[in-house]
């Protein structure tokens, strides 16, 4: 009895129900607007708007933390940790033709599931000091965290491009409506800079997806499907697999971002709201990644193995190049954003050695860059709040003022170095050792970035919390509040943990990495014994 | 087939040519006083056609007429759309016309002749059942464009659409003449069946003459001048109307006048038909940028998007007509829904066009500002919107007939064309408010544009594979 009970509650669709449960909240708030008390002139007045903002922000924080918990309760109820397939499958009719609703996640896939609802409750207490707006702002993060569960889950290449497209909408308004002041000129036309950052954005990510959708088009064709294990398991022709790897890298290479494309995401990092910069380090780039791992590793086994080399030479560029790049920013979040770009360099490079020190350190360097990058963002974001500049020469000595502060951010850097005892170190380690495997000297070099992150994280903290206060404006500067210490308590908790003891977390990879690489090495195998 | 079987076959035509004209002949007796009265009658005539339309579909299909005309599963799909989106027409215009000072009887019974005529067009199966086609519908269009007389601007515009409609007419009919000379006749099948084997070198040029006559119907560049004058020129509620009924109208006569005659000769128009589609994407991507005049800018857009369905004609076969009418009917949604948020663009003291308006419709009109966010993605093809759909399947089409190339290009150019419904959606949300609009809650309008919102997202994104299903049905029934 309690057999069936518990058959029929795992058999339900539960990745659905987390996946939609976010907008179900933005529904709420939208109608909670719509419902407003106006005036005869249709105007709503401010007492009204503030108790609509308070449920705003409260109705947020409800969904977005019972998405945590719905995941939390997937993950302990019915995932099953030593099973290296799709779990929780679900699928429904849809187009037909071979496209169906299809969802499920593997080990791949569900630590990302968990650190997108982790991060989001976190986003909306980030989002104290905005006050413009906020019914929207608080919708379209719940739609963004729909879309990106959606992305994590989905199980049909169609499904999956929809999320992963989709989320450019949100992130776009993101960006734009709440994102700094400032203007840029642009071919003599003045304009804010945070429009300049959303279309830039916008246009750059989706110029990378259309061509991975003629692609999917192609092998749909092939393939009479758009199932992923199907399409996983189906041997594409080298020839074909070269063009196909090719359009899947302009969308994920993007996206992650790689050297040379990754010139949106500083632009996009600085305009965008502090919660905005969270959500865009911590899970928007690791589509890319995952992207990398769900489809070009296996479909596309072949074109991969023989792309490798280039991706390590597009990956040593983006550590040592964007690394040196960091060392001469004068605005924080800028030098975060190209430390961001120089982290997920080791992440490609890790990933497409093919081995399993290589991938699990992609993916742990992922976990870890979700918590210790989305971390930096709201250390900056708590100084952008108290004096409103992000100009590193308008700091120094914050440590006589912000001692607490000052450790979070210690913690932090450290973590972004690579200290031994942070999950920084861990992923870096664990890529190198793959990379090194393969070829020396890609380790060799990678080595280097982590020299030079230290070099430009240590100026970053000296510049900023050493030295004398002589700033009149940092005299009268106020520690971390609570919301702000618990936030980042969370962050620093999940950190340390795992770079002390990361075998939980790559217990949960190891199953499906293993046949990840065995399929991949097979498909190697194939073509090296045809004559 | 005895005559009152062939009669039987043709009442929705019938209902329109005889409602019509009994509403021109009602509306001279009563005057202008009944042009609302009018309107209602002509949308119950239009909405009774289409019930008849799909009584009457589901069987095989039947040729009238000795083979000019076709009932089958394509016409009745595509007459569903025309007659439902001229209905939209109407619907949409009442309130503009009286503004204007232009309720003028005539409007909605010109509207239904062209209805007529589009009819024909998407049942003919002959060279000259298709040209009688065109050209009631045109008749018709020409008076709609000019129907501001008082207007330069209106004038102008129906002046320049008689003039180049009159040449396109004529490259039809060029080709038209050519390619019976060569085959002997003007009856699809039977062109179908001389034309079998290698290809005439008559035959070609006329084929030629006939792409380029129904290209012009159908605004694909490089015969597309005339659209975005027009389209600026005419009252906008007439504008509405070009975007949507006549495009369909058109791309589905295109479709039928090249499947059906020339099934053998793929080879030698799928270029064309290629060249046309590239040309069409380039020209609408490229040119609707520099636009401040919404109008305007829907022109170009249309233009690119007619470019985006000849990707799906340009493959040829079975699938590739089936993704043009999925993309047409989506295409047809967004435009209506497009168009009616355009005409909600109402201040007092009259109408604006200006793109620079729209400036913060966000913090003025909520409501407003995101059915036209959601049109706008939909229109630059972003997915989750239904507009993405539209894409994928011409692009599968053409991946299909082995042109990869035609849908990397096309998938290029959606990402420049991306860029100008981008600039809408950013000035209405980034930039600070320009006056507001007038707020029309629960008008007919508000609800036309609230409503094709919600088909483009998230109705038709659920109920996409029974759409699928009919429009390959529907193509299905060509070859």
């Amino acid at each position: 009895m309690n057999d069936m009970i518990a058959e029929s509650l795992a058999s339900q669709p539960w990745l659905s129900l987390l996946t939609f449960l976010p907008v179900i909240g933005a529904f709420g708030i939208a109608l909670r607007q719509m419902l407003a008390k106006r005036d005869a002139k249709g105007e709503i007045a401010a007492d009204e708007q503030a108790q609509i903002d308070t449920v705003a922000r409260n109705v947020a924080m409800l969904f977005t933390l019972g998405a945590f918990a719905v995941s939390v309760f997937i993950y302990v109820a019915f995932y099953d940790s030593s099973f290296a397939g799709y779990q929780l499958v679900e699928e429904a009719t849809w187009l037909g033709g071979g496209v169906s609703y299809k969802m499920g996640v593997d080990g791949i896939s569900i630590l990302f599931v968990l650190l997108t609802t982790f991060i989001m409750p976190i986003c909306i207490a980030a989002s104290k000091s905005i006050e413009k707006r906020i019914p929207e702002y608080m919708i379209a993060f719940l739609i963004m965290e729909t879309l990106i569960l959606g992305v994590f889950c989905a199980l049909d290449l169609i499904v999956f491009y929809l999320f992963f497209e989709g989320s450019l909408i949100p992130m776009f308004l993101i960006i734009g409506v709440w994102g700094s002041k400032g203007t840029k000129a642009l071919g003599g036309v003045e304009m804010p800079s945070r429009v300049y950052a959303a279309v830039k954005f916008f246009l750059y990510t989706f110029l990378g997806s259309v061509l991975m959708l003629v692609a999917i088009v192609w092998m749909w064709r092939f393939a009479g499907t758009t199932d992923i294990p199907t399409l996983q398991a189906t041997a594409f022709p080298a020839g074909a697999q070269k063009w196909l790897w090719l359009a899947f890298f302009a969308s994920f290479a993007v996206k992650m971002p790689m050297w040379p494309v990754h010139t949106w995401l500083p632009d996009a990092h600085v305009q965008a709201p502090t919660a905005g910069s969270v959500i865009l380090a911590a899970i928007l780039l690791k589509m890319g990644g995952y992207g990398f791992l769900r489809f070009s590793l296996p479909m596309f086994p072949i074109a991969s193995a023989d792309f490798a080399p280039f991706i390590y030479a597009l990956s040593i560029v983006a550590i040592v190049y964007t690394s040196l790049v960091a060392l001469a920013q004068e605005d924080m979040k800028k030098l975060i954003a190209y430390s961001s770009v120089a982290h997920m360099g080791f992440v490609t490079m890790g990933i497409f050695t093919g081995t399993k020190q290589g991938i699990e350190g992609g993916l742990f360097q992922m976990l870890s860059h979700g918590f210790i990058s989305g971390a930096l963002f709201l250390c900056v974001g708590v100084l952008y709040d108290r004096i409103h500049t992000r100009e590193i020469s308008a700091y120094g000595g914050l440590v006589h003022r912000m001692p607490f502060y000052a450790f979070l951010f210690l913690f932090f850097t450290m973590g972004n170095v690579g200290l031994p005892g942070v999950s920084g170190f861990i992923g870096e380690f664990l890529t190198m050792a793959g990379a090194f495997k393969v070829n020396s000297w890609i380790a060799f070099f990678a080595a280097i970035g982590v020299i030079l992150s230290a070099a430009y994280a240590l100026r970053l903290y000296r510049q900023v919390m050493y030295g004398d206060l002589t700033k009149t404006k940092l005299l009268a500067i106020a520690d971390v509040d609570a919301r702000e210490g618990a936030m980042l308590f969370a962050l620093l908790a999940f950190a340390l943990v795992l770079g002390v003891y990361p075998k939980p977390a790559l217990d949960v990879f190891a199953p499906s990495v293993d046949l990840l690489i065995s399929n991949f090495s097979a498909a190697l195998a194939s073509v090296a014994g045809a004559p | 087939m005895s005559f009152s079987e062939t009669l039987f076959w043709t009442i929705p035509e019938l209902v329109l040519a005889v409602g019509g004209m009994a509403l021109l002949i009602a509306g001279v007796f009563l005057g202008d006083r009944s042009s609302r009265l009018i309107s209602t009658l002509s949308i119950c005539l239009l909405l009774a056609a289409l019930l008849v339309v799909v009584a009457l579909q589901g069987g095989p299909a039947q040729n009238l007429f000795g083979g000019s005309f076709r009932i089958d599963a394509y016409s009745s799909f595509m007459k569903v759309l025309v007659l439902a989106s001229a209905a939209f027409a109407i619907l949409m215009s009442d309130k503009y016309l009286a503004g204007e000072q232009l309720g003028r009887f005539e409007y909605p019974v010109l509207i239904v002749l062209a209805a007529l005529g589009m009819s024909l067009m998407v049942s003919a199966n002959d060279l000259i059942a298709l040209y009688m086609g065109v050209e009631t519908q045109s008749l018709a269009l020409y008076i709609l464009a000019a129907f501001n007389r008082d207007s330069r601007r209106s004038t102008e515009a129906g002046l320049k659409y008689f003039v180049l409609g009159a040449l396109s007419s004529c490259l039809l009919l060029y080709g038209a003449s050519l390619v019976y000379g060569f085959t002997g006749t003007t009856q699809f099948d039977a062109i179908a069946r001389a034309v079998s084997g290698e290809a005439n070198i008559g035959v070609v040029i006329g084929l030629v003459f006939l792409i380029s006559g129904l290209a012009f119907k159908v605004s694909a560049a490089p015969f597309h001048m005339w659209a975005p004058d027009v389209y600026e020129g005419a009252p906008t509620p007439v504008t509405a109307f070009f975007a949507a009924a006549p495009k369909l109208a058109a791309m589905a006569m295109f479709a039928r006048a090249l499947v059906t005659p020339f099934p053998e000769i793929v080879a030698d128009w799928r270029p064309i038909i290629a060249v046309l589609s590239v040309a069409s994407m380039a020209v609408g991507a490229f040119s609707a940028i520099a636009q401040s005049n919404i109008k305007r800018l829907m022109a170009y857009s249309s233009i690119g998007h007619m470019g985006f369905a000849l990707i799906g004609l340009a493959a040829g076969d079975e699938r590739g007509v089936g993704s043009v009418l999925i993309y047409m009917t989506i295409y047809v949604v967004m435009t209506i829904g497009a168009f009616a948020c355009i005409l909600l663009m109402r201040r007092r003291g009259g109408m604006t066009e200006a793109i620079d308006d729209l400036s913060g419709l966000t913090k003025t009109n909520m409501g407003l500002a995101l059915i036209l966010s959601i049109l706008l993605f939909s229109l630059a093809g972003v997915p989750p919107t239904v507009g993405f759909f539209g894409k994928l399947f011409v692009f599968q089409a053409a991946v299909d007939a082995g042109l990869v190339w035609l849908a990397i290009v096309g998938a290029v150019l959606s990402v420049v064309s991306a860029f100008y419904y981008l600039r809408i959606i950013w000035l209405m949300w980034f930039n600070e408010p320009a006056p507001a609009f007038e707020r029309e809650v629960g008008s007919r309008l508000g609800l036309t544009a609230a409503g094709s919102a919600a088909l483009v997202f998230p109705i038709m994104l659920i109920f996409m594979g029974p759409l699928i299903a009919a429009a390959r049905a529907a193509a299905a029934s060509l070859f």
